[in-house]
């Protein structure tokens, strides 16, 4: 159709070379999504994915002591080292677990009462401030939100000047897995109420009332109702939660002290060694659990509320 | 879930929350005012020394510059790139078609340190580039490109694709089209996309500190100073700014948005919601 219109167009020669052009896109659809696609596309897969690629190949390879030359020979020695016992990469990566753990578990019960009010008790307006509340924080410079706590956290900070305010003992939080575990729950928060609260706004209001009108109550209808329907929700955040949580280095450096190591210091002080193969099969772990993480996910139907 | 009571506790405990997130802050942009060299609370004295000091201070001039160039720079080819893929996506259906969207959300959802790892030994080893601004700008156009992806698939999934065809019907070309129809649609979500693309650029840091080599942006400016401990009074400005910064872009695309719309990855949903009230053009 279009190609009739070209022909029938009397026009500037530009204008009729742009209507046949249009035509032929019209025509061979394929040709456009290829034109379309190749240029992202491309740019993507050499930049990003074959990079992913290219640092996994390259964690079977080995640094020479003597030369610091990269051997391109494959071995799985970098694996057998981060596994072997008595060395300190399985407390590391357990570590880093754990507080990834913890995080996740009371960045969901923080949020979870905050997205329900969001949802499905506030007002209009009340709604729309409080998401404004949650969204500002979230796209905040994150390195001045841990410095922020850096302050806070530190021997003369806030904290310890508010407890002292009400009467409460100095505390030491600087530098230790605690002051990890509330400056992470704090900065990855808002990853977590954002979809939580999209999820619960989606249930119908007549699902609640068709479960109150056959007898049951709040906390049963919590339990029954809205807590299942939530939990894709609760995984989307907490992939978000976890996974960044993972890779983090910077956290541990400002607030973890010199014993908090996170696989994320470890990697990156391999690298500034230039002993990428080790870093790189090092990294592979945070990719392996995430890859486990995103499968469970998947059949949690996160990815619907993704 | 909707007794009084309830009503109540769940009222008290989302404003703890939302005390929790804004305190820090609050905190951080005081200090900013702080007359003090020594990082004490409560702050006793104030000033706006700080802000001078830190407007002469070469080192923080130059990182503000590079900062701004790079989110410039990678900002511009997210939103070419990314408007590029968003329209093959949503128009198109191909093999590999959700491979496509999968992998381009990836940047997002793999820890920071992959990504920086992955880019500095293939930047770096395998093509053997130096470090220079350009390298961090390939680093940020990557995730920048899945913010611009994201929020132009959002807005074109309402679009109805008849619309399309009927200013062809009416004999327009491909560009007149574009410019008379498309454009129309997709500005606001490109605006909006490309600020926060600007904003996400302008406060990355992890990513960063693995493509970049000596020359520093604002945020490995300040990381580098705490590290060190040294001229903290300067950093607290430079955080201050960098906070303001990084929320005016925000706060601008959801005003371009006017519905909500601003999302980083998690908050996508938002959008879905969003479609189910407004009805398709």
């Amino acid at each position: 159709m279009a190609a009739d219109v070209g022909a029938l167009a009397a026009g500037p020669p530009l204008r009729r070379a742009r209507l046949g052009l249009t035509g032929l896109l019209w025509r061979r659809p394929w040709l456009k999504a290829l034109g379309l696609l190749t240029p992202p596309l491309a740019a993507f897969l050499i930049v990003y994915v074959g990079s992913l690629a290219a640092l996994f190949v390259s964690s079977f390879w080995t640094v020479n002591s003597f030369t610091a030359a990269i051997e391109h020979t494959w071995t799985l020695a970098n694996y057998r080292l981060i596994f072997s016992s008595g060395q300190p990469y399985l407390h590391i990566a357990a570590l880093t677990l754990e507080i990834a753990a913890a995080v996740t578990v009371t960045d969901a019960v923080l949020a979870f009462p905050l997205a329900y009010f969001m949802a499905r008790l506030a007002g209009k307006r009340a709604r729309a401030a409080l998401f404004v509340m949650v969204l500002l924080p979230l796209w905040s410079s994150y390195l001045v939100r841990v410095y922020a706590w850096q302050t806070i956290l530190a021997h003369d900070g806030a904290l310890n000047w508010a407890l002292h305010g009400i009467g409460l003992p100095d505390q030491n939080l600087s530098y230790t897995n605690w002051a990890m575990w509330i400056v992470f729950s704090y900065v990855w928060l808002p990853f977590m109420v954002l979809p939580v609260y999209a999820a619960l706004e989606r249930i119908p209001e007549s699902y609640l009332e068709a479960s109150a009108d056959l007898g049951a109550r709040g906390l049963r209808t919590l339990r029954a109702v809205i807590l299942p329907l939530a939990l894709p929700g609760v995984v989307a955040g907490s992939i978000f939660t976890f996974s960044l949580t993972l890779g983090d280095f910077i956290t541990p450096l400002l607030v973890g002290g010199p014993s908090s190591h996170f696989i994320g210091n470890e990697v990156y002080s391999y690298i500034g060694e230039a002993n990428i193969p080790f870093a790189a099969a090092f990294a592979s772990i945070p990719l392996a659990i995430m890859g486990v993480y995103l499968l469970i996910a998947r059949r949690l139907g996160a990815f619907e509320a993704l | 879930m909707s007794g009084r009571g309830t009503r109540l506790s769940l009222a008290v405990w989302s404003a703890l929350v939302v005390a929790f997130l804004w305190i820090p802050l609050v905190v951080i942009a005081l200090y900013a005012f702080n007359a003090s060299n020594i990082q004490g609370w409560p702050i006793t004295s104030w000033t706006f020394h700080w802000f001078r000091a830190a407007w002469h201070n070469p080192d923080a001039r130059a990182a503000l510059w590079l900062s701004v160039r790079v989110g410039l720079v990678a900002t511009a080819t997210a939103l070419v790139l990314g408007t590029m893929a968003a329209s093959a996506v949503v128009r198109f259906r191909f093999f590999g078609r959700e491979a496509v969207s999968f992998l381009l959300v990836l940047p997002l959802a793999l820890p920071g340190i992959l990504t920086g790892m992955a880019l500095n030994s293939a930047l770096f080893t395998v093509w053997g580039l130096s470090p220079s601004m350009w390298t961090i700008v390939i680093g940020h156009a990557t995730f920048c490109v899945v913010i611009v992806y994201n929020n132009v698939v959002a807005r074109l999934r309402r679009t109805s694709p008849s619309l399309l065809e009927a200013s062809q019907d009416l004999g327009a070309d491909g560009w007149q089209t574009f410019r008379f129809v498309l454009w129309p649609v997709v500005s606001t979500a490109l605006v909006a996309g490309g600020l926060l693309a600007f904003a996400l650029s302008f406060d990355e840091v992890i990513v960063t500190t693995f493509t970049a080599g000596a020359q520093e942006t604002l945020p490995i400016f300040i990381l580098d100073n705490l590290e060190r401990g040294q001229q903290l009074p300067v950093v607290n400005v430079v955080a201050f700014f960098v906070v303001v910064i990084t929320v005016i872009p925000v706060a601008l695309a959801q005003r371009v948005m006017r519905d909500g719309g601003v999302q980083r990855g998690a908050a996508r949903v938002t959008e879905a919601i969003e479609t189910a009230e407004i009805p398709a053009v």
